[in-house]
């Protein structure tokens, strides 16, 4: 096996024997990068110097004996993510240009724990989207066919794990940004709960949802990352003050002892036949390991997706209001007075998807609109959330599809922003209620499409989902599987 | 038509904490541009806000001062709008749910008592300043400096209460100095540390329902504030009067013309599409904490005025001029301590140093006569050494070299004359140079009297002592 298609664990393992060095590991993954970067396309900035100087300084601390499991892991970043001195776009013309003067919570702590990096990763522009065609760089394709989409909004993310362009990866997940991209690639994706990693050099989508979380090839792995990039930081109001265990210790095969609910919802209309299956199929082997397996019901989900585009599009159309030509980014040219320059700036420098959620959520926000749009939606959130808190009185996580279908063709929803709303219709209420979910590989299309089991549990219970996430792929082979690039 | 003004204000302070709002860059005044700024004021993406706690106690400082309620939950909420000045283009402020509301301040206009109730009390962050070069070779260019951005606020609303400009000057007046006794707003309105907006409508005298109201801006003295409320009521009352109707707008004042003109009309104002900031969580006062906070109030302006009226038996008036600010009355305490007599200290304080400061435009802190001083001079009156008369002089002497009045009386020779027998020489030669007025006093003319005491004070450069002279003059009369 090359290095590249190796776990961290994997990795971490060989380097603290001294059977390699970081460098060997993260040439190898350029030596991947050139290889299928041309095909599909999961970064937008690449960073091959930064890495083998960060590699050699790896080494070097690995021959001190100073390392963590982190050191000299090859990972990539989405590119929403703040890295002091490296570009971050977005995604977006509006900010191709833009270089922070600082480091996100999360890129300091990977520099702190050593890891590599790789690049920036390809998303859709602001991460609103669930395709990353929405990207002002061009798609990404997904690595299990490169006809179709690797999910979104985090697809680079995803599709660089997927295709061995780097060993992990960090996403944001919004509505479902790390979930669906993950069960499109067939690679495990966790969405941690909201506050358990700092925002702190997140670029804002919509704030109160936003979740940093890790993309792996195995449950193993994303608890690793997990461990590295979670914890309180003061900076950052909404990030929770409790005390960080190491999620790999929550990695037991045993799920005994637990129940799991089974959402009447879960499998709803517009379901593909074949996710149905594969996702029951796994619900079955989780009881066969000796899980309980209890039906729970979820009544206001079916509003979930509605509130989603009335509140994610609110918080945007005021986070968004910053990128206006006056301090950074693009500007456009040729203006003569202050509201033209705003007018022609923001026309020129959204996309297309990013214009139509701003006008939604200003709509949504505007005087005699405000009540029957953001506040009921504001209430009918919190009735979700009771749904929850509900169901984990009778459960201790629960399994449902993470996306209604396997990854749809380039081009096939495009025009259809609706239809494209859905794929995140199993996604988006556990963001709402602001809860950890993981997608892990549970099977595959008959056409050879990964198809993506999800795991919800109560607030921070990270360790839960894991535990039940590794049982299951301790007993199946999916995670093993590659694609043939 | 006879008309009543209904005026509102909303009031700008700015609160004196060590660093901003959200992050911890320095408040400080004055310093480059953009040296004070940091990824949050600045609105770089994917920085953070983060309340610093000292704004919260001082705005429950102001509204606790102000008799407010203080909110056990409230809310930071986003006021959406796009102006270069704004870095994120929304400014942080609180909407529904602010920290304390349902208040009230005393004031008192001439002889009139008057409460006016305060709506709210918010806490909000400041935006940053533009600054124009008109004359740059490149051609007119603007810029932005963001020092300002993120300077804490609280916004203080009035209700519809105030029924004149003297009420509208009296009440910020007051509001000023309970911020000032609060030692949490240096109320400087130059640099804009406390800033009012005003709404005004008229309507017929006995009517109830408001009339179409305007809202003024720019105006940055009370007297400013007075001249553009005096203006609005002209304007307004002339529109009225020729029965047009007023328009619902913003208007600006300019003091150099002495006008207001529109500034943007309702159909133009901004919808600023509040909501609850995501990235804020609610603000939860410990009741025990504001229990604390009222326990530490200072003295304020009312009960200090109170209370110098009580302990000091002075006018009403005095009183009230002498709380006006803390340091003022600090200076009337200060100089009790050495010379207790407190009519004496305000009448002095009242006329003679409160005149040589508005002249001057000096505030009582930049006051060259220290409160130790003028008592000083006081007593010498008191002991003899020198007359009231001179002590006028020797006064302003003290205020424009900074001298103690001992110094000053002994280097201009101005020690009072109180040995009888150099006034009595002096009565005589004055009696003697003028037989023909000595005759008519002695035949009732009494009046004359004081044109003897003038012209042995004249005699004596104003040194003798008054009361000798009286009594030497009528003896040898």
């Amino acid at each position: 096996m090359e290095l590249y298609q190796m776990t961290a664990h994997q990795l971490h393992e060989l380097l603290r024997k001294k059977e390699v060095t970081s460098q060997e590991i993260t040439q190898s993954v350029f030596d991947r990068v050139q290889q299928v970067e041309d095909r599909i396309h999961s970064y937008i900035t690449l960073l091959p110097e930064l890495a083998m100087k960060q590699a050699q300084e790896a080494d070097d601390r690995i021959r001190k004996g100073d390392f963590g499991r982190l050191t000299g892991i090859p990972v990539a970043i989405k590119d929403l993510i703040c890295t002091q001195g490296i570009r971050t776009t977005c995604g977006s013309h509006i900010l191709d240009n833009f270089v922070p003067n600082y480091d996100a919570t999360v890129t300091m702590k990977l520099k702190k724990a050593g890891a590599v990096f790789v690049g920036k990763t390809n998303m859709d522009e602001f991460a609103m989207g669930s395709s990353t065609e929405n990207s002002y760089f061009g798609p990404t394709r997904n690595p299990w066919d490169l006809e179709r989409i690797p999910g979104g909004s985090s697809g680079g993310s995803a599709a660089s794990v997927a295709a061995g362009e780097c060993i992990l990866s960090l996403g944001s997940d919004t509505g479902g940004s790390i979930r669906q991209p993950a069960a499109c690639c067939g690679i495990v994706g966790l969405k941690p709960t909201y506050g358990r990693v700092s925002r702190y050099g997140l670029v804002a989508f919509a704030s109160s949802l936003d979740q940093i979380g890790p993309f792996a090839k195995d449950v193993r792995d994303a608890a690793l990352m997990l461990t590295a990039i979670s914890g309180y930081e003061p900076r950052d109001s909404t990030s929770i003050n409790l005390p960080v265990p190491d999620y790999t210790q929550s990695l037991s095969h045993d799920v005994q002892s637990l129940v799991l609910g089974v959402p009447q919802e879960a499998f709803g209309e517009g379901i593909d036949p074949e996710v149905e299956a594969t996702v029951r199929e796994a619900i079955r082997s989780l009881e066969k390991l000796g899980a309980k397996i209890v039906e729970v019901s979820l009544p206001h989900s079916q509003y979930a997706v509605a509130v989603y585009y009335i509140i994610a599009p609110a918080e945007a159309s005021s986070n968004l209001a910053r990128y206006d030509g006056v301090k950074y980014g693009f500007r456009a040219k040729g203006s003569h007075d202050l509201l033209e320059m705003y007018k022609e700036t923001r026309s020129q420098g959204f996309g297309s998807e990013v214009k139509r959620r701003i006008m939604l959520g200003t709509y949504a926000l505007s005087a005699g609109y405000y009540d029957a749009y953001y506040r009921k939606a504001s209430q009918v959130r919190t009735l979700i959330g009771g749904d929850f808190e509900k169901a984990f009185g009778q459960c201790d996580a629960l399994l449902l599809p993470t996306a209604p279908t396997p990854a749809f063709k380039l081009g096939e929803k495009v025009d259809d922003p609706l239809e494209m709303y859905l794929s995140d219709i199993y996604t988006i209420p556990c963001n709402l209620a602001g809860l950890p979910g993981i997608s892990l590989p549970c099977g595959f299309s008959q056409t050879g499409l990964p198809i993506g089991l999800q795991i919800l549990g109560n607030h921070f219970q990270e360790e839960k989902i894991l535990r039940v996430a590794y049982a299951y792929e301790r007993n199946t082979d999916h995670h093993l599987r590659k694609p043939n690039l | 038509m006879e008309y009543e003004p209904v005026i509102g204000l909303e009031v700008h302070a700015q609160m004196l904490t060590k660093s901003k709002i959200f992050c911890s860059c320095s408040t400080a005044f004055g310093a480059d541009p953009n040296t004070h700024t940091c990824p949050v004021c600045t609105g770089l993406p994917g920085s953070l806000p983060v309340l610093n706690r000292t704004v919260v106690e001082y705005t429950i400082r102001a509204a606790l001062a102000t008799h407010c309620e203080i909110a056990p939950y409230s809310l930071f909420a986003r006021k959406n709008y796009f102006y270069p000045d704004l870095p994120k283009g929304y400014q942080i402020s609180q909407y529904e749910l602010p920290l304390s509301s349902s208040g009230f301040v005393d004031v008192q206009v001439d002889k009139d008592k008057k409460r006016i109730a305060i709506i709210r009390i918010h806490m909000e962050e400041d935006a940053g300043k533009l600054m124009h070069d008109l004359s740059s070779e490149r051609g007119a260019h603007s810029y932005v400096d963001f020092n300002r951005t993120g300077v804490p606020l609280i916004e203080i609303v009035s209700a519809p209460e105030i029924r004149s400009p003297e009420e509208a000057a009296a009440y910020l007046r007051k509001l000023r100095a309970i911020l000032m006794f609060l030692d949490i707003c240096d109320g400087n309105m130059e640099e804009g540390s406390f800033r009012c907006d005003a709404n005004i409508s008229l309507r017929p005298k006995g009517q109830k329902t408001l009339g179409v109201k305007t809202e003024l801006k720019n105006m940055n003295s009370f007297r400013n504030v007075q001249r553009a409320l005096d203006y609005e009521i002209r304007r307004q009352t002339a529109l009225l009067d020729q029965g047009e109707g007023i328009i619902q707008e913003t208007r600006l004042w300019d003091a150099a013309r002495g006008v207001t003109s529109s500034m943007r009309s309702k159909e133009e104002a901004h919808d600023y599409r509040y909501f609850p900031d995501p990235d804020l969580v609610p603000i939860v006062v410990d009741l025990e904490w504001v229990k604390a906070l009222k326990a530490s109030l200072p003295e304020l302006p009312n009960t200090k005025k109170e209370r110098f009226i009580r302990e000091y038996e002075i006018p009403e008036y005095d009183a009230e001029v002498l709380t006006s600010s803390k340091s003022l009355a600090n200076y009337y305490e200060a100089c009790l301590q050495i010379y207790a007599k407190p009519k004496i200290v305000s009448n002095w304080i009242m006329s003679e140093l409160l005149r040589e400061l508005k002249r001057d435009e000096r505030e009582i802190e930049e006051c060259p006569v220290p409160a130790k001083n003028l008592a000083e001079m006081l007593k010498l009156i008191d002991d003899g050494l020198i007359s009231g008369r001179i002590a006028k002089s020797v006064f302003e002497e003290m205020y424009q070299s900074g001298k103690k009045a001992d110094e000053i009386v002994k280097e201009k020779g101005w020690i009072q004359v109180t040995d009888t027998s150099a006034i009595e020489r002096t009565v005589e030669e004055v009696l003697g140079k003028h037989p023909k007025e000595v005759e008519e006093y002695k035949k009732g003319k009494d009046k004359l009297f004081g044109f003897f005491v003038g012209q042995v004070m004249k005699a004596t450069q104003g040194k003798a002592n008054p009361q000798l002279v009286n009594d030497l003059l009528k003896k040898k009369l």
